[in-house]
């Protein structure tokens, strides 16, 4: 922390100003200037304008134990396989069945791995049976580890099924409610990181969805382009573009939304990550809309492109929110403007008596 | 105890806790802490009382320089922490008449920065390389505050000490998202982990929106205070509050500690310190109100609290709602996909 070393004859070296700063908060209620860098753990307390405090710079909320590759992966596996039930029931009503029997698999697979990464991330494995001890509403993990494991024999039935031949109308029983099911699984994890206090994902409840969603197209999408005859895959092409489409405009809106707390989303990792999505998506759409049609090695190029976009999003999510959760700043702003703007407008109800 | 149908239990007053979680009407009163940090003089006995007591192991020795405090802040391992602030400025406001009407302004506060304590300890004068000291003399002279470091050896340093703890929120986050169930709400109306039940899922870690509840790394599962649950079963005072030696840390019924708070609150007023103010004390605060609450000097981000927490639940209506949508929306998109490519022939195109 301290650079600073005590010898006989003085001090020497780094002596930062360390002393936590007194004061009422914001002074100003602008945005805040962005990408300032703030000193952790001790240094560099005092912020120039004293437009804002903290106790020696330390987060106030508690970042996510969650590791990075277990839960955004789980994000990403989770919507691989949701949205892919739904293409696969699609593809499977319309006539195109090399599509639907891989995006059947491909559910299952995913879902499978998504299971394994959110036990593989709990502190004690063993009793990641506990998930199912209660049911609890106010918990979207809760509800979350019901929906899987209603979901996961679903899909799993709907790929067993189809491989085999057998049992053709349980077949489709299995795969319709695995495609609902499947829509529920895809979207219920942005409530899972939006039921926090971490101000990057908890203040973004209203789009995070829509970003997960579109993700989760993006992704299925782009499975069924990787995997499909070019034949088949007209309705993954249109997928990649609403894919595409939902998920720019629902982070356009919430980074707008948000002000200051979008910062995260835009700048450091989280930000590398959310522009290569975009490059990805777009790159990927492209490829698909102008040559997935004709070439099959193109089409399964703009598959796997949308893919890693998809995969880039839910990275990006999860490490914006770890550094909108480490950085005191997003926790107390708001708040402080929330309580600002209180004040102004009890103020003004007790002159308007 | 009024029914739990029909009410909004995520958010907003709630006088009886323990109730709604489904205590019995003669659950006894709830209990919290009134932490009252104009009085605490920095001791740590707390955090000592309760690693003692609870057997909380050690959580990491480091020298911070972050003042007195090397313990950083609550954790698994940390269910008792005292925060340090040292600031230039006086406790209370200075004497003379005028101090009513002038708003405390940290920029108006004496900077330091120029004084060589070493100088000054080593019995040389103060004046060399102060660049400030001028103007505080005239200050001084005028009557508006005494000057920085004086011959008699006291500044005008303001030490701020706080020992916080968990909230034992009215609505409790931790709780609410626990999947498991091992947090529960007491019959005390206090928030406690079940160590047998707690699998380690992390989720109560990024939604209490203090910060408080950790996970222990090499145990996998999470640890918090549990309001000494053990020692009120027995009828006895946590053992922080027992080791408290300034009554800062004063322990008891909800009711009865907030009208002690309250009262508290006016006679520093009238003694003539006009920052004192309650913190988690209001029921109708975004967690609606804490069972552990405190008398601040400075803003609550001074003392690393959020200055509005809001319980994460509130809004979850909300978000399912707008899941929900976003769900129907993925389904409808991808079904008018497949409805516009319509059904596909086989055979060469
Ligand atoms: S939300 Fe935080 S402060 Fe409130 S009871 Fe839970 S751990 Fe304690
Ligand atoms: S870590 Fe333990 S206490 Fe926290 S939410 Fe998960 S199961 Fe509940
Ligand atoms: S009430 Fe008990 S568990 Fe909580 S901080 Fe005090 S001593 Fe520790």
């Amino acid at each position: 922390m301290s650079r600073s070393s005590v010898r006989r004859d003085g001090v020497h070296g780094e002596r930062p100003g360390r002393q936590a700063p007194g004061g009422q908060g914001t002074a100003t209620t602008a945005p805040l200037a962005r990408g300032r860098r703030r000193g952790r753990g001790g240094e560099e307390l005092m912020v120039p304008g004293a437009e804002f405090t903290s106790y020696y710079g330390r987060p106030i909320i508690k970042r996510p134990t969650w590791r990075a590759r277990d839960i955004a992966g789980y994000f990403f596996l989770g919507g691989l396989a949701g949205a892919g039930s739904v293409v696969a029931a699609g593809a499977g009503a319309t006539g195109r069945p090399v599509m639907a029997r891989a995006l059947k698999v491909s559910s299952l697979a995913a879902v499978t791995g998504s299971a394994a990464a959110l036990v593989h991330d709990l502190g004690r494995p063993a009793r990641f049976a506990h998930m199912l001890r209660v049911l609890r509403p106010t918990s979207p993990m809760s509800v979350g580890s019901w929906l899987l494991s209603a979901y996961g024999p679903a899909a799993g039935a709907a790929a067993v099924l189809d491989l085999t031949g057998r049992l053709p109308r349980l077949g489709r029983a299995a795969t319709g409610s695995a495609a609902l099911l499947g829509s529920a699984v895809a979207a219920y994890t942005a409530v899972l990181a939006a039921d926090t206090a971490v101000p990057a994902w908890h203040d973004g409840y209203r789009e995070l969805p829509f970003v997960f969603t579109g993700s989760a197209t993006l992704a299925a999408s782009g499975m069924a382009l990787l995997a499909s005859p070019v034949g088949e895959n007209a309705p993954a092409v249109a997928g990649a573009l609403l894919g595409t489409a939902v998920e720019t405009a629902a982070v356009v809106t919430m980074e707008r939304r948000l002000g200051m707390i979008a910062e995260p989303y835009r700048h450091g990792r989280g930000g590398r990550l959310m522009r290569a999505a975009t490059a990805l998506s777009a790159a990927g759409a492209a490829g698909a809309v102008l040559r997935a049609r004709r070439s099959r090695s193109a089409a399964a190029l703009s598959g796997a492109l949308l893919l890693a976009a998809s995969a880039c999003t839910r990275f990006g999510v999860f490490h914006a929110g770890v550094a909108s959760a480490d950085d005191p700043k997003y926790t107390v702003l708001p708040q402080r403007e929330r309580l600002r703007r209180r004040a102004e407008e009890a103020a003004a109800a007790s002159t308007a008596e | 105890m009024s029914s739990i149908i029909g009410r909004n239990l995520l958010a907003g007053a709630e006088p009886d806790p323990a109730g709604d979680a489904g205590h019995g009407p003669d659950h006894p009163p709830r209990v919290g802490f009134f932490t009252d940090t104009s009085v605490c003089i920095g001791c740590k006995a707390c955090e000592v009382a309760c690693k003692e007591w609870n057997a909380v192991p050690e959580d990491g020795l480091a020298l911070t320089g972050m003042s007195y405090d090397n313990t950083q802040g609550l954790s698994a391992d940390s269910w008792r922490h005292v925060a340090f602030v040292e600031q230039s400025r006086p406790l209370g406001p200075p004497a003379p008449a005028d101090a009513a009407d002038r708003p405390v302004d940290p920029a108006a506060a004496p900077d330091h920065s120029g004084v060589d304590v070493f100088a000054l300890a080593a019995g040389q004068p103060a004046a060399a390389g102060a660049p400030d000291l001028p103007a505080r003399a005239a200050d001084s002279a005028a009557g508006a505050a005494p000057a920085p470091p004086s011959p008699d050896g006291r500044t005008e340093l303001r030490w701020l000490m706080s020992s916080d703890v968990c909230k034992h929120c009215t609505h409790a986050a931790c709780l609410d998202v626990c999947p498991t169930g091992a947090l529960f709400r007491t019959e005390f109306g206090t928030v406690v982990v079940q160590q047998d039940i707690c699998n380690g899922c992390g989720y109560c870690v990024p939604a209490c929106p203090y910060g408080v509840i950790g996970q222990r790394e090499q145990d996998g599962r999470v640890f918090k205070c549990t309001l000494c649950y053990d020692r009120l079963g027995a009828g006895m005072e946590p053992a922080c509050a027992k080791a408290c030696p300034t009554e800062s840390i004063q322990f008891g019924p909800l009711d009865e500690l907030r009208r002690r708070a309250a009262a508290r609150v006016d006679q520093l007023h009238a003694a003539g310190v006009p920052e004192a103010a309650l913190y988690g004390a209001d029921p109708g605060d975004g967690v609606g109100g804490d069972g552990a609450f405190f008398l601040l000097l400075d803003a609550p981000e001074v003392y690393g609290l959020p200055p509005d927490p809001v319980v994460t639940t509130r809004d979850l209506p909300a978000m399912w709602r707008q899941a929900g949508y976003a769900a129907a929306s993925l389904l409808g998109g991808l079904a008018a996909v497949f409805a516009a490519c319509g059904t596909h022939r086989k055979g060469p195109r």
